[in-house]
């Protein structure tokens, strides 16, 4: 008898219950650290369900980098909050709210009871692209992000770059171009300081470790570039360097490396395999860690552009 | 041989867990946040600490072993850095 199964049962009840702490909690800070939490808890579901690949994601995206954004959206909120709060909503409000929020839950319920039995599954076709033109690749997660479902992977990215875009366009007219608002305090603390740089080196070497590993193993480009963007977002805080003009070339030609590498590697597929984003079998893995080492840098560059927020053209 | 080491592991595993259950009465029970702080801290640093050296005779490779003592290397500048950030944020409520 294993003790595992109690042990998931427990998870499962652990996150439940922290959900709806999430959302009762009254205090904002407090709401968005049980959001990190319940990313952390969500993280160890996924290695119990063997998808390490997708817990490192979530544990470094759904929880790490959106649990900064939340922090700082939090501040700014309480900023903007103190002059303009409008009235409480009312009876009726609330009622229709809660009744929209149960008719999404039960939509959603229903859709995951009535699924088919087995399942329609694209999973099959997958795992063949994954041994047809990945298979130079050890990890079918890879094989499949890249070769299989490449579009929407490139998508993906270009995803990232229009929240960077909405995100610049929210600073005044007059802040274009300028760089976004300091992250830190103006004297930072040494235990901060020392932080970044003690953490920074290490972390940059394992953000891209985990990038180059993600070809064989769990891993790739997305995991790593998160790691890398908080490396960035620690020096930004501590104020060892200081978040760049928007109106950079680097910065920009950063950004727009990742999608615009593969979509000229997709376009060249015609040419090259037969078909668009089709990768010739011998070249396959070089060419797709070539790929991704440029979507590693626009993740890097894109993740760290979101927390610092819009221009602000106060140099403080 | 064997029967030593596993000996070993349970020993230092046990003691590991013994400071996170520590560390996290201490987290509940403690009065205000710079003791909570402190117990948290002994649950990270030394807990996590027993816990790596529990495993580190079950590891596969010297690197896996060398992966294992970086991980805890890494909690323990982490862990006392934001600690001690913790701390200057309240001391500066308290003002």
């Amino acid at each position: 008898m294993s003790v595992l199964p109690f042990l998931d049962v427990a998870l499962a009840l652990l996150i439940v219950g922290l959900a709806v702490w999430t959302i009762a909690a009254r205090v904002l800070f407090a709401s968005v650290v049980g959001y990190v939490a319940y990313g952390l808890l969500l993280a160890l579901v996924w290695v119990r369900l063997y998808a390490p690949d997708v817990a490192l994601t979530e544990a470094a995206v759904g929880s790490g980098v959106t649990g900064v954004l939340l922090i700082t959206a939090g501040k700014r909120l309480g900023a903007a909050r103190a002059g303009e709060a409008g009235p409480a909503p009312g009876l009726a409000q609330k009622l229709f709210a809660g009744a929209l929020a149960l008719l999404v839950a039960g939509a959603l319920a229903a859709v995951i009871l009535i699924l088919p039995d087995p399942a329609p599954s694209l999973a099959p076709q997958a795992a063949a692209a994954a041994d047809g033109p990945g298979a130079g690749l050890g990890n079918p997660i890879t094989a499949v992000l890249i070769s299989y479902r490449s579009f929407d992977t490139m998508l993906e990215k270009v995803v990232l770059i229009l929240a960077v875009l909405g995100v610049w366009s929210v600073g005044a007219d007059k802040a274009w171009g300028a760089a976004p608002a300091p992250l830190g305090q103006r004297n930072p603390y040494g235990a901060s300081v020392f932080l970044a740089q003690m953490l920074a080196p290490v972390g940059a070497v394992i953000g891209v470790h985990i990038f180059w590993v993600g070809a064989d193993a769990p891993g790739g480009a997305f995991q790593g570039g998160a790691l890398l963007a908080a490396m960035w977002m620690i020096a930004m805080m501590a104020r060892i360097t200081e978040p760049p003009r928007i109106d950079a070339r680097r910065l920009r030609l950063a950004l727009v490396a990742g999608p615009a590498v593969f979509l000229i590697a997709g376009l060249a597929g015609p040419l090259m395999a037969g078909s668009f984003f089709a990768f010739p079998h011998a070249f396959a893995k070089p060419i797709i860690l070539f790929i991704e080492a440029f979507m590693l840098l626009s993740i890097a560059v894109a993740l760290p552009a979101l927390v610092a927020g819009p221009p602000s053209g106060r140099s403080e | 041989m064997i029967a030593l080491v596993d000996l070993f592991s349970l020993a230092a595993i046990g003691a590991g867990v013994f400071f996170f259950f520590a560390g996290t009465v201490g987290l509940l029970r403690f009065p205000d946040s710079l003791t909570r702080l402190h117990a948290l801290a002994k649950a990270d640093n030394l807990g996590l600490g027993l816990v790596a050296l529990g495993l580190l005779p079950r590891a596969d490779t010297a690197l896996a072993a060398l992966k294992l003592i970086v991980i805890w290397a890494l909690v323990l500048l982490s862990g006392a850095s934001t600690a001690q950030l913790i701390g200057r944020a309240l001391r500066r409520g308290r003002k």
